[in-house]
């Protein structure tokens, strides 16, 4: 519970920021309160003045008074709600840039442990819990604060003892709110853990269902279904007991304030000491009082679930980023990128096995390498080192003489041009993905010639919309191979001095990869490149070719050579031979 | 997922009389507890009248009397209404919600009962997450409709209707001008609707997108980070974010009118009230207390008409939410059991395929013209590259989905004319990739078969050699699986799935082998599983595993949807064909390191 309400604090420095506009918004709601407290006042008045058969000539006087003040607090109110909810708006606008700030500097080993729908939800529906708590929340728990406050001082003046006799059903109805809420709470939250079960259970049967359908389980899948939704009917209906005699006890409680205010009131204006108009008055501040008896239990719930809420976002926001700038990081002499790997070994986050076993390599820039190997053996994972997308161990890879971790981030990643494994577009323009990386204004030449490199020119010229066209699902579907070649031009666009290309040829025929990368060889002229690859196609080229297995380097040399160790190697090349076969038979 | 979540943003009209019909029809097999909810409701609301009109007896019979004892009385009264109202609200709520999860039972049962039903082709058309919501957040809509939702505006229709027939009955001419200014309100109120509306519509937009953006950027945060457009990226962001906020403010903006006015609409009754009923009271034909009595139901008239415009809400939701539970409730299952099926299980396993012929999409044929045998206890082995076709006919035989043209006999009797359900259950399925669902191994092993005794079970168990690792559980048999069996290595899955096929014991087998690469200890241990598995029984197997290839009685190969060889191993070897082609490039290095001993 005190981590709870802590967790809360956190939002202080974001009122701080408008704390301008909380303090005219408290000034308002006092306004408010006052401006409303004056319409029971006046009914007194008339009372009384009727009750005396006094001038009827004050009758429109009154009428007007009544309608003048209604005015009166509706303009308090509506600047009440304006400044205060709309200031709720403002830090909700604030958290939310700030969780994407947060986020974008999270390293990728945060994305993994954490699902994209978990951290979703923490976006979106705990920042909507909070942005209650610091609109209607706040809003509503100083209103109610102030009415009881004025209310009670105004009652106390008009009769003392009527007042703490009409509080008692008050109080009780204010107990029952804190008594019963936390027993609704807890039942509620029964109720949402068996209706997971029932999701669970119709997620799984939803998923299995080709299981369930070859073992013909349709029947006994049903009954399981049917008992979880039995309890679940159950727990509602329990709930519902309590639920059921919530608001009726509510209304009943206030209702016995007002019998008393009836009765022992009457007596008092029997006896002559108290006026009608007073009694009457009465009656009407203690309507108002009804809303704010109610409304604490809701607060106070909006206050409990914000703070749980808050603890969720605050998960994201106190994760320290793994991976940032090093103190003393300094970039270095512009040099043509030569990329030196020394004994690195390397192990994912929290698991024992190492991916990477003592790699040594040395590629010189301007130098082409290439890395075959099965699915697994550590490829991409090496790859991944490189921009720091997850960091290597210090003293293991060197960019231009200069240790990754001493670079600064940004400066290094804007050396490399990386077309990753799985192709990533943004729902944008084709235009825009190609420009995606340069953060100088790019024409549309150099757009083109980027779409030349990865010969996907020739198919955007066949689109409508050419370079304007949608990606994506508000867009047009690029096949796999468009995908991937768009996304090369990409890498291209930005002119790396080290490009690197993770299987990213996978999607194209072989007739088209040629040309890719004869096209690439011309582009690549002077820059170190870096092929990943299944093919042999891909790699034959290439200055220097590494095998790995299982994380260590097996075989390393040119293509002639590797074919002449009759290794592993070679064995891939027989094999991608028969393939190529077998597709044409 | 954009046209999923697209879908469920639309929000239609608010009453469909023909969605409603069929909506009231779920309400009828509790028709009392409908009547006894609607007859409590006007109770409560009948009574909610009373007090005002008690404070109007107490000041103009009592107080002003000086009549002690009728002031007790009235008080007395005042406190059986409140006692009264409270049983009848108690009863209502209760009644009606227990009406209303009872509907929710049933539709979700009837939902879920559907889709057991549907055809596989239908589920790879929609995905899990679209049906979940169906059975889920839509019934959820719904279930609001039946307890917030209809009986309750009959609650306030009479409430309403109570107080102006009292108001009538006190002083018609002041009732009358009361009644003037409701005009008025609903003027403001409907001004108000369709300007929130608007800034509704903006907003739900701007969230849409700023979901989107997240959604996106988090899945591509390496993207981002790579080409270092953190920056670009969160302006972008921040333009999104601002819009949702300056739509926010337009939509604060109209509340912030309207709530006042509201307000200001019932001083204009209370105002109303003093002026023109003072005047009344100075002429004698209203009485002071029926004044007091006038303000306080003026308050009570204004809430049941805003609660009216707020049920609209959900009448709207329930309304999207009927229509796409009942187009889903519509979808007929394309494959269903015979009427007067030939026969009721598979007696021998004798498997054929009669130039069978599939396509998923019409035009694109997956299978073309297929034909084989098998002999009751036969092996077949279907081998070819991916996408050659062989798991598609492991489920046409399954009837997952019916053949274009051929036929495919089982026992000489053609599958159509099978039942259903007992074809499958003759039928044994492993596949590639075993699904476990949440549960205990037991329950795995069983799925809800309860013919299958535990001895049954332990002894299949023991025979695929999986009763060793399952002994090493914690708790056994009673062990829980996490979510498809996450705690389980690959291979204790497999012999999982093969003492689940074997407790079953079905006549035919069909298995998909896995590819995956497991410790030579589990695999000579599934390899030994899997003979006794499929001993005495016909079996079909997408095979992998070159000991499996060599012990069938018949290869077939199959490529791109045809037949293109079949015979036994080294008949297909001397052929030099496709499967000499395979062999070299799939099986062969199986010999290496795992020494074939059949």
């Amino acid at each position: 519970m005190t981590t709870r309400k802590k967790s809360l604090l956190y939002l202080l420095p974001y009122l701080d920021r408008y704390r301008r506009k909380m303090v005219l918004g408290f000034a308002m709601v006092l306004l408010t309160v006052f401006a409303g407290m004056c319409a029971p006042w006046v009914l007194k008045y008339v009372v009384d003045d009727l009750q005396a058969a006094f001038t009827r000539e004050k009758l429109p006087f009154y009428a007007f008074l009544i309608l003048g003040i209604a005015a009166v607090e509706g303009f308090f109110r509506f600047w009440m709600r304006k400044i205060l909810i709309g200031a709720s708006r403002d830090i909700e606008y604030d958290l939310r840039n700030d969780i994407l700030a947060h986020l974008q500097r999270m390293s990728l080993s945060f994305f993994q442990s954490n699902n994209t729908g978990d951290i979703m939800s923490r976006a979106t529906n705990d920042l909507n819990a909070v942005r209650s708590v610091l609109g209607p929340g706040i809003m509503y728990s100083v209103t109610t604060a102030i009415t009881v406050v004025i209310a009670t001082v105004i009652l106390l003046r008009i009769n003392w003892q009527l007042t703490l006799l009409a509080y008692i059903p008050l109080g009780l109805a204010s107990f029952t709110v804190k008594k019963v809420g936390q027993q609704i709470h807890d039942k509620f939250e029964q109720i949402q853990a068996q209706f997971s079960a029932i999701s669970t259970k119709a997620q799984e049967n939803l998923a299995g269902i080709r299981i369930v359908k070859a073992f013909a389980r349709e029947d006994s899948e049903v009954r399981e279904f049917r008992a979880l939704n039995d309890q679940y009917v159950r727990h509602s209906m329990s709930l519902i007991r309590l639920w059921g005699i919530f608001y009726p006890l509510m209304t009943a409680l206030i209702g016995l304030s007002s019998v008393v205010l009836l009765w022992w009131g009457g007596l008092q204006v029997i006896h002559a000491r108290l006026s009608l108009g007073e009694f009457v008055a009465f009656i009407g501040y203690l309507a108002m009082l009804t809303w704010p008896t109610i409304a604490i239990g809701w607060v106070i719930n909006i206050f409990q679930r914000g703070s749980a809420s808050m603890e969720r976002i605050l998960r994201i926001l106190e994760t320290r980023p793994e991976i940032c700038d090093a103190p003393d990081a300094r970039a270095p002499e512009p040099a043509g990128g030569t990329l030196e790997i020394r004994k690195l070994s390397f192990s994912y986050p929290g698991s024992p096995r190492p991916v990477l076993r003592n790699i040594d390599l040395t590629v010189p820039a301007g130098r082409v390498l290439a890395i075959v190997g099965h699915t697994g053996s550590g490829k991409s994972t090496l790859l991944n080192l490189l921009p720091r997308l997850y960091d290597p161990p210090p003293g293991t890879i060197f960019i231009d003489g200069l240790d990754v971790r001493d670079w600064p981030l940004a400066e290094l990643r804007r050396t490399l041009g990386y077309v990753p494994q799985e192709t990533f577009l943004f729902s944008d323009t084709i235009r825009e993905n190609i420009a995606f990386g340069c953060n100088r204004p790019i024409g549309l030449q150099e757009i083109e010639w980027a779409a030349g490199v990865s010969n996907v020119a020739q198919d955007i010229d066949t689109f409508p919309h050419k370079y304007e066209t949608f990606v994506g699902e508000r867009g047009i579907t690029l096949s796999g191979g468009q995908k991937q070649r768009v996304a090369i031009s990409r890498a291209v666009a930005v002119s790396p001095r080290i490009l690197i290309l993770d299987d990213a040829l996978s999607n194209v025929d072989t007739y088209t990869e040629e040309r890719i990368l004869q096209e690439l060889t011309e582009v690549t002229r002077g820059r170190t490149a870096i092929l990943v690859s299944h093919r042999i196609s891909t790699v034959k080229n290439a200055d220097q070719i590494v095998v790995l297995q299982e994380g260590t380097i097996v075989e390393k040399g040119n293509h002639q050579e590797l074919m002449k160790l009759q290794g592993v190697y070679a064995e891939l090349h027989r094999k991608q031979l028969l393939e190529e076969e077998l597709a044409t038979a | 997922m954009a046209a999923d979540s697209h879908e469920e943003a639309v929000l239609g009209k608010a009453y469909d009389a023909r969605l409603m019909r069929r909506l009231l029809g779920y309400v009828r097999p509790y028709r009392a507890s409908a009547a006894l909810a609607l007859l409590y409701i006007i109770a409560a609301s009948g009574l909610s009248v009373l007090p005002p009109y008690l404070t109007k007896l107490a000041i103009d019979r009592s107080i002003r009397a000086g009549d002690m004892k009728g002031l007790t009385e009235i008080s007395a009264l005042y406190v059986l209404t409140l006692a009264a109202t409270f049983a009848f609200s108690y009863g209502q709520t209760w009644v009606m919600n227990l009406m209303g999860q009872r509907i929710m039972f049933d539709l979700r049962m009837q939902i879920f009962t559907h889709l057991q039903r549907l055809d596989v082709a239908f589920f790879d058309k929609n995905p899990v997450g679209r049906l979940m919501t169906r059975v889920t957040t839509d019934v959820d809509a719904l279930n609001e409709l039946f307890t917030a939702g209809v009986i309750s505006v009959f609650g306030d229709i009479f409430t309403l209707a109570a107080i102006v027939i009292t108001l009538f009955l006190m002083n018609y001419r002041l009732a009358l001008a009361i009644f003037s200014v409701v005009p008025l309100l609903f003027l403001i109120t409907l001004l108000f609707k369709i300007k929130v509306r608007d800034s509704f519509r903006r907003v739900r937009t701007a969230i849409a997108r700023i979901n989107a953006f997240l959604q996106e950027n988090i899945t591509g945060t390496a993207v981002v980070q790579i080409f270092n457009q953190e920056r670009k990226q969160f302006e972008k962001f921040t333009r999104i974010n601002r819009e949702h906020l300056n739509a926010n403010l337009q939509s604060i903006f109209y509340y912030s009118i309207f709530y006042p006015l509201l307000e200001l609409v019932g001083a204009l009754a209370v105002a109303l009230i003093v002026w023109y009923g003072g005047l009344q009271v100075f002429a004698g034909t209203l009485t002071l207390g029926a004044l007091v009595a006038f303000i306080q139901y003026s308050d009570r008239f204004f809430r049941p008409i805003s609660d009216l415009s707020e049920k609209y809400t959900i009448l709207q939701a329930a309304m999207a939410s009927s229509e796409r539970v009942f187009r889903l409730l519509d979808t007929p299952p394309a494959i269903t059991s015979p009427e007067a099926p030939k026969a009721r299980e598979v007696r021998h396993g004798e498997v054929e395929f009669r130039d069978v012929s599939f396509s998923y999409n019409a035009g694109d044929e997956v299978l073309h013209k297929i034909s084989f045998r098998a002999a009751p206890g036969e092996r077949i082995a279907l081998v070819g590259a991916t996408g050659a076709g062989k798991s598609t006919i492991i489920g046409l035989l399954s009837r997952f989905y019916d053949t274009d043209s051929g036929e495919i006999l089982v026992d000489g009797i053609n599958i159509r004319d099978f039942d259903l359900q007992g074809l499958r259950r003759s039928i044994g399925v492993v596949l590639q990739d075993v699904f476990l669902f949440s549960g205990s191994v037991a329950d795995n092993l069983r799925l809800g078969n309860e013919e299958i005794t535990f001895d049954r079970l332990s002894r299949a168990a023991e025979t695929v050699h999986a009763s060793q690792f399952i002994g090493r559980l914690e708790r056994g048999y009673d062990s829980q699986l996490g979510e498809r069996g996450s705690s389980l290595s690959v291979g204790q899955k497999q012999l999982l799935a093969f003492a689940r096929a074997l407790a079953f014991d079905p006549k035919i087998l069909i298995l998909d082998e896995a590819t995956s690469s497991i410790d030579t200890e589990t695999e000579l241990m599934i390899r030994d599983a899997l003979e006794k598995l499929l001993a005495g029984r016909t079996s079909i197997i997408v095979a992998h595993r070159l000991s499996t290839i060599q012990n069938a009685d018949r290869i077939v190969v199959l490529h791109r949807g045809r037949i293109r060889e079949m015979g036994s191993h080294q008949e297909l070897l001397k052929l030099r064909g496709i499967y000499w082609k395979l062999y070299q490039l799939q099986y062969k290095d199986q010999l290496v390191g795992t020494p074939i001993d059949h």
